[in-house]
């Protein structure tokens, strides 16, 4: 069994409309619930905007602290959730189905494996 | 016998590259461990073969000796108990089959190997891999082209194409592509991914996309071996056999479709004396095999439209019939609208091509600049020359409009 990320990227703006928004949470509601079923599930959570974000950078044996996200950008990272399957397979199918509840696009990335 | 050559070993590693890779992946759980391998075993076999001659089953002597060969490597590194552990990490394979180490077994059958081809193929043409990683993948791991051939194939830094390769290979572990046939619910896609692989390196060989020379006739030839080859794996997908014979019919017309001074020569003017007969048979026989099944897919399609025009004087109303069959892409919407200029004459056609949009290709100003020139309108026949003379990356298909331009202006 390995790790993999699925990552959602999000674009940076006003939420959707309340409606469409309900129906994604509960589609992807369902899906982990599925996932649960399946064992596949390990960990998920949703974030807040970057504008919510701090960055700490060592500098000098000591660490800047700044406000707002690690870089600007057009998207971020929305959420992820982190399944434990057999192979890449298998984690892209968790994945597509996540891009079609979330109706985002989903970066499946493999853990390095634990030692 | 005393007296085998370098050569005979390399007709062997042309032939058996692939299946031994493929049989040594599933043993090692790793490509490059499994490269290592054969690559030794070929080393052994240029030593040993021009003293004990060439063994019987050269492509079996070579899977076993790289089996060998792998194994007495992990015994040797498995006699320290971190090393071993290292070992079985990275040769996940052994597992499970731990009595490898003991006891390899005689050879495996050929059942077991035309799997192995078969999931090699898959993991090679996966698509979490980029499309022309997939091409250079396939070819290096189940055609056995070095990556020197592979970059020149593709007129790419020899540098390049190895890095591709690589990244390609840690992809595939990092990410653990699978090493397996696909399910059955999952394998019209998966295999259309493989068949666009042996389309990508025939259309390359036929007409290069970049450079001097029109045809790459190494190409071509490793697309007929790799179409050979999935339709001796996969015999009963109508598509597999259809690609086969397009490809097959593609290359039937080689010789014909480059002038001696390496100009291009358009399919109504070919001298069909040039043509290959042997391979024009085969690829119609095959047309008819798969056609029977009455499953007709993209590929078998193309090849029936190449087998008509295999049959002169061609049935252009059967051409044209068959472009009806075909999923309209603007690509296939140009070609039928030439197959329409044939039936209906060069004005309903080119009210076709008016309304495509076919973005940074030759192929529609060309299409379009030879309808202007029918329709004797020639100032923008040559305009529409201009355009695809720009556009063209060939210099063989830029010298063919060039003098076609001529033509039209002097008309």
């Amino acid at each position: 069994m390995a790790l993999y990320l699925l990552a959602m990227h999000q674009p940076v703006g006003p939420a959707p409309e309340p409606a469409v928004l309900q129906q994604v949470m509960a589609d992807l509601d369902a899906l982990r619930e599925e996932m649960q079923a399946a064992g596949a599930w390990v960990f998920a959570g949703g974030l807040h905007d970057p504008d919510a974000s701090t960055v700490l950078r060592p500098a000098d044996g000591d660490v800047l602290v700044t406000d707002g996200p690690y870089v600007e950008a057009e998207e971020h990272l929305g959420g992820f959730t982190i399944v434990d399957v057999p192979d890449l397979d298998a984690a892209l199918a968790w994945g597509r189905r996540t891009a079609l509840a979330s109706t985002l696009p989903i970066e499946v990335r493999p853990f390095r494996e634990r030692s | 016998m005393p007296g085998v050559c370098v050569p005979d070993v390399e007709a062997v590693f042309r032939e058996s590259y692939g299946r031994a890779v493929a049989v040594l992946t599933r043993l090692l759980g790793d490509i490059d461990a499994a490269e290592e391998a054969v690559q030794e075993a070929f080393l052994t076999a240029v030593r040993r073969w021009p003293v004990d001659g060439v063994p019987p089953s050269p492509a079996g002597w070579i899977v076993t000796t790289a089996r060998n060969r792998a194994i007495d490597r992990l015994r040797r590194e498995s006699t320290r108990a971190d090393r071993h552990r290292a070992m079985l990490l990275l040769y996940p394979a052994l597992l499970h089959d731990t009595a490898l180490l003991s006891d390899p077994g005689p050879p495996p059958e050929e059942g077991a190997v035309r799997d192995d081809r078969l999931r090699l193929l898959f993991t090679c043409c996966h698509p979490a891999l980029a499309p022309a990683t997939r091409v250079a993948l396939t070819l290096r791991l189940v055609g056995g082209l070095t990556t020197a051939e592979i970059a020149h194939a593709f007129l790419v830094p020899e540098a390049t194409m190895a890095q591709r390769l690589v990244r390609a290979k840690a992809k595939i572990r990092a990410a653990r592509i699978p090493y397996r046939v696909p399910a059955e619910a999952d394998l019209p896609d998966r295999l259309s991914a493989v068949l666009a692989v042996v389309y990508l390196v025939s259309t390359e060989g036929h007409t290069a996309s970049s450079g001097e020379r029109l045809l790459r006739t190494d190409l071509s030839a490793e697309a007929i071996r790799l179409g050979r080859e999935l339709a001796e794996l996969m015999p009963d997908e109508p598509e597999v056999v259809g690609l086969l014979a397009l490809v097959l019919l593609v290359d039937s017309r080689r010789a014909a479709r480059v002038a001696p001074d390496g100009d291009l020569v358009p399919l109504p003017e070919q001298d069909r004396r040039l043509w290959d007969a042997a391979l024009v048979a085969e690829g119609q026989q095959l047309v008819r095999r798969c056609l029977r099944r009455g499953a007709p897919g993209p590929y078998q399609v193309q090849a029936a439209i190449q087998a008509v025009h295999s049959d002169p004087p061609t049935d252009r109303r059967q051409v044209l019939a068959l472009y009806d069959l075909l999923p309209p892409t603007p690509v296939v919407a140009l070609n039928r609208a030439v197959a329409v200029a044939e039936v209906d004459g060069p004005a309903a056609a080119l009210a076709l091509v008016e309304r495509l949009d076919l973005p940074r290709s030759h192929l529609l100003p060309a299409v379009r600049a030879d309808l202007l020139r029918r329709l004797g309108r020639h100032a923008e026949a040559t305009a529409a020359y201009d355009a695809a003379i720009a556009l063209a990356g060939n210099a063989a298909e830029r010298a063919f409009l060039v003098r076609r331009r001529a033509g039209a202006a002097g008309a």
